[in-house]
């Protein structure tokens, strides 16, 4: 083998194995290039995650508007306090939205879906949306139809 | 049954013996790390091992992802989970498959040549005259092949993992119909870099070293017969799969377990 | 430093083992300088490893070995590598580079060892091949060569240096009639052309006796018998004689041990009995 073959071919393949890199960061895991785009925070409590995640996305009619970026429980009240970051441009949100719990399809990734309400006041950096309703739980809908059914 | 336990134990001492000798080994090849001047044979031996093992992983690891696809959305469909496709192919590979699988086809092409190679040197006594000559074998012959590993087995993982993601879109995509935008979408909101690409890399740099180690060693350390050499070639072949299949497991409970 | 003694290596009292086995026993040898000396004895005596000794290789358990006046027993690492900037080993093989062309191979001890320029370089390297007779062959590989001119560019390559003593191991196993010639007329050409000590190791009596001008002689490691081939074939030991003249009985017995012929035949069913003590 030539050397100059020999070094081309090295240097492809250094170039093929960034490349693979780039792929990986950007299309696969979403790194993101661009600077974060500026969020704000709001809070709502739910009495069952029913497997909601750090991470998982918030959106409104389905459009991704932000993430959770926290989840802790709430010692007084016994409910779960869910920190979300929404982005800054989407900035009327009634005080009276509902957020719920959702299922992507039927065993799919929890989210949290957010419908605006009519309320004139909108929901500022660090407020809670107080209408919330939790993770439909398949089970206690099952017992419910059951007894039911019972009836 | 003495001479049973006495088996048992001499066979133990070899054991720890070749052990700190494969140490003593690595330890004086990193240390003659070649100068400006030993470039061209780092570059050499990169190409030996990484350009030329790249239509094995590339193949595969097309299959891979493509079966991949398949197997997991005929499982997921039973679920209507059919748009998790995505997410599951690249975690599968990223975290597992990619390091592991590229180790193995590694160590199997690579690692097998190497050590049939130095080990053919040393039965016709090439590193004896090079030591007569006055040139140090270490730093002429093991450290460029010890460096070139460590180097060619993470990119190798890498492009397997986007050769097989990529093989895994295909079938999900253009034969099973999902979703492009979903697909790409799911599979983005699952995988974080730092959690799972980044320890993916670092288990393919931790196999690179073992297999690589592992197949040098074996080619400059065993008795210079064609016998010879077809026990040590097996030999890496075998022992370096162990090692990289009982290192996946350590380091798969260390950074995804629960800890 | 060097010592202008009749000897270029001058062995004393050396004893090496390899494991349990020992080697060489308190043996003493002398080389003398400028001339062929030919290491003889029954395969496995250890004869390579002798080489080794000399070359710095291997280091032994007790005894000295100097060459040139400088022992080589006790010389760091830098100063063995400049000693053996004065010496040359031959291997068996031929022990040429597989990924370098042979003219790359013949440089390479130049390459190493000395900052010529490339002309220089090219200029030695080609007349160190002329010399054995392969200048017209510098652009091959090794795999391209037959036995016969392997070896002779690796002797090219020993010499490349102008050493002051080289050393061969079994130059003359396994080479046809043509190619042997050739060897054997070498090794005395360059030996007396360049004023070099040449030592040689080889069961191959006829060969060695016509070249050599000194004979060593060597089993169960110990020094048989030294001197000029002539002396050795008049007053040498029984054990020399067999060896020099090739005799299949002798100190060295024909049969392996073995219970009485007679005994044996008649034993019919004995056999079985001696079979399986052996297993």
């Amino acid at each position: 083998m030539r050397i100059r073959t020999v070094e081309i071919s090295v240097g492809i393949f250094i170039l093929a194995g960034i490349i693979a890199l780039a792929v990986l960061a950007l299309q696969v895991s979403g790194l993101s290039l661009s600077p974060a785009k500026p969020t704000y925070k709001l809070y709502a409590q739910f009495s069952d995650l029913g497997g909601l995640s750090v991470r998982g996305r918030v959106s409104i009619a389905g459009v991704t508007v932000g993430r959770i970026s926290n989840i802790q429980l709430d010692t007084d009240r016994m409910v779960a306090l869910v920190e979300m970051e929404i982005d800054q441009s989407v900035d009327t949100l009634s005080v009276d939205s509902i957020a719920s719990i959702r299922t992507e399809g039927l065993l799919g990734e929890k989210f949290i879906d957010i419908s605006v309400g009519g309320d004139p006041d909108y929901l500022a950096d660090g407020d809670t949306i107080i209408d919330t309703q939790s993770a439909l739980s398949i089970e206690r809908l099952v017992s419910n139809f059951a007894s039911s059914l019972g009836k | 049954m003495l001479d049973s336990l006495q088996r048992l134990g001499r066979s133990g001492l070899q054991t720890l013996s070749t052990l700190g000798r494969a140490g003593i080994f690595l330890v004086n090849g990193l240390f003659v790390m070649p100068s400006w001047r030993g470039f061209p044979l780092f570059v050499r031996q990169l190409f030996s091992v990484g350009v030329l093992s790249l239509p094995i992983i590339v193949v595969s690891a097309l299959f891979i992802g493509m079966v991949l696809g398949l197997q997991g959305y005929n499982i997921l469909v039973d679920y209507g989970s059919e748009s998790a496709i995505g997410p599951m192919v690249a975690l599968t590979l990223v975290r597992e498959l990619g390091p592991v699988v590229t180790a193995l086809l590694f160590a199997g092409r690579a690692g097998s040549a190497l050590t049939a190679e130095i080990g053919l040197m040393k039965a016709t006594e090439q590193i004896s005259s090079m030591e007569m000559i006055g040139v140090d074998p270490m730093r002429r012959i093991v450290a460029p092949r010890l460096l070139a590993g460590f180097v060619a087995m993470p990119l190798l993982a890498l492009i397997f993992n986007a050769v097989g993601i990529w093989g895994g879109m295909m079938v999900g995509v253009e034969w099973l119909g999902v979703y492009e935008g979903s697909f790409w979408n799911n599979m983005r909101a699952s995988v974080d870099f730092g959690e799972d690409v980044l320890n993916g890399i670092i288990k393919s740099v931790v196999f690179g070293v073992v297999c690589t180690w592992i197949a040098v060693f074996q080619g400059y350390n065993l008795i210079p017969t064609s016998e010879g050499i077809s026990n040590a070639t097996t030999k890496t072949v075998v022992i370096s799969s162990l090692a990289v299949l009982g290192l996946d497991f350590l380091l798969t409970a260390v950074m995804f377990g629960d800890f | 430093m060097s010592n202008q003694s009749n000897n270029y290596v001058e062995i004393r009292g050396m004893t090496f083992s390899r494991g349990e086995r020992r080697i060489f026993d308190n043996v003493s040898i002398d080389i003398p300088r400028g001339k062929v000396t030919t290491i003889m004895g029954p395969s496995g005596t250890g004869k390579t490893t002798l080489l080794r000794l000399i070359g710095g290789q291997l280091r032994p358990d007790r005894g000295s070995i100097l060459i040139d006046g400088e022992d080589i027993t006790k010389v760091n690492r830098r100063e063995l590598y400049h000693m053996r900037e004065k010496m040359g080993m031959l291997f068996q093989s031929g022990a040429l580079f597989s990924d370098l062309s042979v003219y790359e191979n013949v440089a390479f001890p130049l390459r190493v060892h000395t900052r010529l320029p490339e002309d220089m370089i090219r200029d030695i390297v080609l007349m160190k091949l002329n010399a054995v007779g392969l200048r017209g062959a510098r652009a091959l590989m090794p795999s391209e060569l037959s036995g016969g001119m392997t070896r002779r560019v690796a002797l090219a390559r020993t010499i490349v240096l102008d050493p002051q003593m080289v050393m061969y191991d079994e130059p003359f196993t396994g080479q046809d009639p043509i190619a042997m010639g050739v060897v054997v007329q070498l090794i005395r050409m360059l030996n007396d052309a360049l004023g070099l000590t040449s030592v040689l190791v080889s069961h191959d009596v006829q060969e060695s006796m016509s070249i050599s001008d000194n004979l060593c002689i060597i089993a169960d490691g110990r020094v048989m018998g030294q001197g000029s081939p002539d002396e050795l074939k008049r007053n040498g030991s029984a054990f020399v004689k067999q060896f020099l003249n090739g005799l299949p009985d002798g100190p060295v017995p024909f049969h392996y041990p073995a219970p009485d012929y007679a005994q044996d035949l008649i034993e019919g069913d004995g056999n079985a009995r001696f079979l399986a003590k052996a297993r």
